[in-house]
């Protein structure tokens, strides 16, 4: 690795490892995510996706290896200590709680306070600015909801993705992680929240995907990380390569020569 | 697009409604029973027996404030009548047999039954056990604890102080007690918290999905924690408010609190799954309870019913 592509990557990792008892999950896994870009993560069940995602993202300490970002060490305990950083996660199905309205979602566990004593004696919660700014954030990515006080639980599978997917956009600075975003929706609402994962990137956050749909990923990806036995094997681009070529070297039936 | 829009907000709004109308079930109810025992017995609307139902709901309503707390989070308190129980023995105790300064024996009752609250917070939190078991243990040494300290006895002669909420002032024609306006006034501050601050956000969604609740930065164990440890000094307020009603410490007191606030709790339309409902439908709750139970009463229903 050179200094110059350390300096382009906004998130690095070089040879994690991270074993649980005797299975090895990572095995020395290299990662970079480059600015603005939406990468896709692909690789068969047990490839280490979610490990390395779990690392980068601080629900995990790798065994050994490090993380970069912008080329500084990080030693992340903890998601918050991620979320500090800038490194937002969009987790699969339990990432909102449905009685709470679209605004109290967006902001949990960062809401705002009212300005003087009633914010810091009595943690009164400025519920109109959070309102306001919550508006902002969904016009932003263009979500179709009513209004943000509607409780999460009468959105659609789709609308509340979208609600996910605006909660880490609006707070993150660096990076959006997103476990399999589309996994338990329709075809339709797959459609809304890849839009809205494009509209993430054009408001220049780089965003890593997990996805086991191809065809996705070959559709939204700028390019595509692809793990094997705990490793990257391969860094295509949906340009360069098929997606036969791509499950090939998934599954190892060829391997990969020249980086990209 | 536009009328995509005027669809969207109209259906919003009336979600909203829908959900500000949570509170007007119970209250409705609330109105039929009354006007139900108006017009089966003539003593049931008079401002002295307002003032008895007022004075009967104080303690199960301070009580039902707690267990609303709790029940937000997904949790169930049991222990809650028993550790009442324990602290107007502890205050009574404190101050008639050991001649302790009235002041300083009620702040010790209310030092227990918060000590208390916290035990079951921390059982929950560190343990990770299920409330109904942890409560139902905690209940059971308040319960052993109670019969220990009092000797089974009854204690009576107590210095003012102690029955202060007992005590009456006249409203036009209804007398209504002390205890009766802290229950109130304990109830509103209750209200603040849950629905203006930035804790009381929090406890609604531990209760309504705790993993969200954890990854999005919610401290969930010290949100639960605080719930227990707040239920358990509400529980000790009650008990001094109990002693100011019937005058005494009593030992048998208290023992049908729990179900009693539970029901008063799930009437008012607070869910046992947690994140939804409020003080205020425990509020209405308590009345539906305190009405059935004056009113059948009143019409001749025998009390063991």
């Amino acid at each position: 690795m050179s200094a110059v592509e350390t300096g382009v990557a906004v998130l690095e990792a070089r040879g994690l490892v991270k074993r649980y008892g005797s299975v090895t999950a990572l095995d020395g896994a290299d990662f970079d995510l480059r600015p603005r870009e939406i990468l896709a993560l692909i690789g068969d069940n047990g490839a280490g996706k979610s490990t390395l995602i779990k690392a980068l993202s601080g629900a995990i300490a790798p065994d050994e290896g490090q993380i970069l970002l912008n080329g500084n060490p990080m030693h992340f305990r903890a998601p918050l200590d991620a979320r500090r950083h800038g490194i937002e996660t969009v987790y699969q199905d339990l990432a909102l709680a449905p009685a709470l309205d679209i605004a109290e979602n967006l902001f949990l566990g960062r809401e705002l306070r009212r300005p003087g004593v009633l914010g810091i004696v009595f943690r009164m919660a400025d519920r109109q600015r959070m309102l306001r700014e919550a508006r902002t954030h969904i016009a932003n990515l263009k979500i179709r909801v009513g209004s943000v006080t509607q409780p999460v639980e009468t959105l659609s599978g789709g609308q509340r993705q979208g609600v996910a997917v605006a909660r880490a956009a609006a707070f993150a600075s660096r990076v959006v992680i997103m476990d399999e975003p589309t996994a338990a929706l329709g075809v339709k609402e797959s459609g809304q929240v890849l839009d809205l994962i494009r509209e993430v990137r054009e408001h220049g956050v780089p965003v890593v995907l997990i996805s086991h749909n191809m065809p996705q990923v070959f559709e939204i990806a700028d390019r595509v990380h692809i793990m094997r036995l705990g490793r990257r094997v391969a860094t295509i681009t949906p340009k360069s390569h098929t997606m036969a070529e791509a499950v090939a070297y998934m599954t190892g039936a060829t391997s990969f020569k020249t980086e990209t | 697009m536009a009328r995509l829009n005027r669809t969207g907000t109209e259906e919003a709004s009336v979600l909203a409604r829908a959900r500000a109308l949570s509170t007007l079930g119970p209250l409705l109810a609330l109105i039929l029973a009354s006007v139900f025992f108006t017009t089966r017995t003539d003593r049931f609307l008079t401002s002295d027996n307002f003032s008895l139902i007022f004075q009967q709901i104080a303690v199960v309503g301070i009580i039902a404030i707690g267990q609303t707390l709790v029940i937000l989070t997904a949790g169930i308190d049991l222990s809650c009548g028993a550790v009442m129980a324990f602290g107007t023995i502890v205050m009574t105790r404190l101050a008639v047999t050991h001649g302790l300064n009235p002041f300083e024996a009620i702040a010790l009752g209310v030092a227990v039954c918060t000590g208390f609250g916290a035990l079951n917070g921390l059982l929950v939190t560190g343990l990770r056990l299920p409330p109904f078991i942890v409560t139902l243990g905690t209940l059971n040494i308040a319960f052993a604890l109670t019969h220990i300290t009092s000797n089974e006895e009854t204690i009576a002669n107590l210095p003012v102080p102690l029955t202060f909420f007992g005590d009456t002032f006249r409203l036009s024609q209804t007398s209504i007690t002390y205890g009766s306006v802290l229950a109130l006034g304990l109830a509103l501050v209750t209200w603040f918290v849950l629905t203006q601050t930035i804790g009381g956000r929090h406890i609604y969604a531990t209760g309504n999905n705790p993993d969200a609740a954890r990854l999005a930065g919610v401290r969930t164990r010290r949100v639960l924690i605080a719930v227990y440890t707040s239920a358990g000094l509400l529980y000790g307020i009650a008990a001094l408010v109990l002693i100011g009603r019937t005058g005494v410490g009593d030992p048998q007191a208290g023992q049908s609190d729990n179900l009693d606030s539970i029901t008063a709790v799930v009437v008012g339309g607070t869910s046992l799954f947690g994140g939804r409902g409020g003080v205020v439908g425990t509020l209405i709750g308590t009345l539906i309870v305190g009405i059935f139970r004056n009113g059948l009463q009143l019409m001749g229903v025998a009390a063991i019913y």
